[in-house]
């Protein structure tokens, strides 16, 4: 029970970190240089998931993704199954849900590098694209690398969105977070505290992990490569 | 990025305002040529050289205007043509030189090469990194260097890509002179080999008379003063080119009286009751002057001096006296306080000493009208 629960819950946050690396890369790039006038309506929207109720989300989340909504209806009449209560249902929730978390550390990152060094690339004859692999990636990777662990981290404890759209089916939707809950339900203690021990463990070791690489530094870091 | 280097020449014209947070704002308003070779851009610090730069570069967009290099155009208002800095074959070497910090020396050069084979690129940046003389730094990061080493791997990143134009933006400040000097040599060298326009911003008279061939001096975002150094000196009416030409005592003052038949008039220095005589000028009379006198040019005598063509005697006392290699600065209290240079030689047969009676004699032609 544990181990399923925890393989389906590391596997979501594995998923849903990759889909946020490839989400949050170019809108933290696009909200750190864009100077669109309306810019600060994405912002708000992308922090949003922070001070929102994951309920508010999760519901939102369902019925988007339920028959009622045309996205909903889209996606039946593509796959043949609905989108709720399902593993993927869980990732779309999962990725709107922690979106701030990757997207905020890789934007303050990215602004915090001089822009003068964006000019001396452009004036080397770098394209935009070349300048972002070469310079703005490099040199904001310590921020990439706390989005994508602290997207993951979120992603291994999310418990109310999971709990809205997902439900609690073992083997397709029941995370640990959901297994806890649903252990000290059936006022099975001991085995509540032995699951929440091992969530309490990987997160610990995740931040750990983290810290001890952003203490190096970005050059030190980017060494590594 | 990579284009032949056949002289060229690099034509400007171009306006741009800036609205004022504060006070009226600033407007920059400018037209110049500058051939193959050093063109000094000279002047205050905020008189708009770097945002010329930055124009020129693509960086800022002008209001309206050209800018061309041979019959290229790099922007032209009328036409509505804008090239990104990334295709304009500009090397800008900016003031704080940004160089890459998470890349060596040898990566920072080779940056602007990309375009070409890997043997090509390992070719030309050893010859610049030997030209500039930083080939043994080729592994090390910016970070792990001196400021003029950077200095240098800067100016070898901008040159490594043959630019059409280069754009030096007070490269050598904050550097020794014997250190200055060197990058200099090596500058002029390559200059020798690669005939193309470059643009040279400072505010360093030493710099404008090492490279000068043509100087362009701006004031408030205008060009006030062009030609060479010497012609620019001739004429010192604006006060920046004053203190190019190196005029260590600038007073304010105003017209006490006019004397065509001598050809001079008098100048009352603002807030004293010290006259000078100076070369009659047409000037409006209500119209603020400043008077420039440089500090070599004064005369001091121990005696009242007799017997003289100069119009201005004034008598003073020594404050203080400071030597400075083979020069002694003297500040000599008339009323308004004057510097004067001296050698060591006047000095002691003088027995020149703070706090004694001394007569400044200045001829009518060494008191420089500004405007």
């Amino acid at each position: 029970m544990i181990i399923q629960a925890l393989t389906l819950t590391l596997r979501l946050a594995i998923v849903v970190s990759a889909i946020l690396m490839a989400i949050g890369l170019p809108l933290a790039y696009w909200l750190t240089f864009s100077r669109w006038r309306w810019k600060f309506f994405a912002e708000a929207i992308v922090a949003l998931p922070i001070v929102l109720p994951p309920t508010v989300l999760g519901f939102y989340v369902l019925v988007a993704i339920g028959p009622l909504s045309p996205f909903g209806r889209w996606y039946q009449a593509l796959t043949g199954h609905s989108l709720a209560f399902t593993f993927e249902g869980l990732v779309v929730g999962s990725v709107l849900y922690s979106l701030p978390f990757a997207v905020q550390p890789m934007a303050a990152s990215f602004a915090s590098i001089d822009r003068k060094l964006l000019d001396a690339s452009a004036l080397l004859g770098a394209s935009r694209w070349r300048t972002f692999w070469h310079v703005v990636l490099p040199l904001g990777l310590p921020g990439v690398l706390t989005g994508f662990v602290l997207s993951f981290a979120h992603t291994l404890g999310e418990f109310g969105v999971v709990l809205m759209i997902g439900g609690n089916i073992p083997g397709a939707t029941q995370t640990v977070s959901i297994l806890i809950y649903d252990q000290v339900e059936a006022l099975n203690y001991a085995t509540a505290n032995r699951t929440a021990l091992i969530l309490l463990f990987l997160c610990f070791a995740l931040l750990t992990v983290l810290y001890g690489l952003r203490r190096r530094g970005t050059w030190n870091l980017w060494e590594w490569r | 990025m990579i284009a032949s280097t056949s002289a060229e020449q690099l034509n400007v014209r171009l306006k741009k305002s800036f609205a004022g947070s504060v006070g009226p704002g600033f407007n920059l308003e400018v037209e110049f040529a500058a051939a193959a070779g050093f063109t000094i851009l000279f002047g205050a610090s905020g008189a708009g050289k770097t945002t010329l730069l930055d124009c020129i570069a693509g960086l800022q967009t002008p209001d309206r205007g050209q800018i061309a290099i041979g019959q290229t155009a790099l922007f032209d208002s009328e036409s509505r043509t804008n090239v990104p800095p990334s295709r304009r074959s500009a090397g800008y070497l900016l003031q704080s030189l940004a160089l890459f910090p998470h890349m060596t020396v040898r990566q920072n050069v080779q940056y602007g090469l990309a375009a070409l084979e890997k043997s090509e690129r390992e070719a030309r940046s050893r010859e610049v990194l030997e030209s500039f003389r930083i080939a043994p730094l080729a592994e090390r990061r910016p970070g792990e260097i001196s400021g003029g080493e950077c200095q240098r791997v800067a100016l070898a990143r901008a040159l490594v890509t043959r630019p059409r134009v280069l754009l030096l933006d007070e490269p050598l400040t904050a550097l020794d002179a014997v250190t200055k000097a060197q990058i200099l040599d090596d500058l002029r060298a390559w200059n020798q080999r690669n005939q193309i326009p470059i643009l040279y911003v400072t505010h360093h008279r030493e710099e404008v008379f090492a490279l000068g061939e043509s100087v362009i001096v701006i004031e408030s975002g205008r060009i006030i003063a062009r030609g060479s150094p010497h012609e620019v000196l001739q004429r010192p009416e604006a006060e920046t080119v004053a203190q190019l030409a190196g005029f260590e005592n600038i007073f304010d003052c105003s017209v006490a009286g006019s004397h065509p038949e001598q050809g001079t008039m008098t100048c009352r220095i603002a807030g004293t009751s010290l006259d000078l005589e100076v070369p009659l000028t047409r000037v409006a009379a209500a119209q603020p002057l400043r008077v420039g006198i440089r500090a070599g040019d004064i005369l001091v005598a121990s005696a009242p001096p007799q017997g003289l063509s100069a119009r201005n005697v004034l008598p003073g006392v020594i404050t203080s006296l400071q030597q400075q290699g083979a020069k002694v600065i003297a500040k000599v209290d008339c009323g308004p306080e004057f510097e004067v240079h001296l050698t060591p030689g006047a000095r002691q047969s003088l027995h020149l000493e703070a706090g004694v009676r001394v007569w400044l004699v200045l001829k009518t032609y060494s008191c420089h009208l500004l405007q």
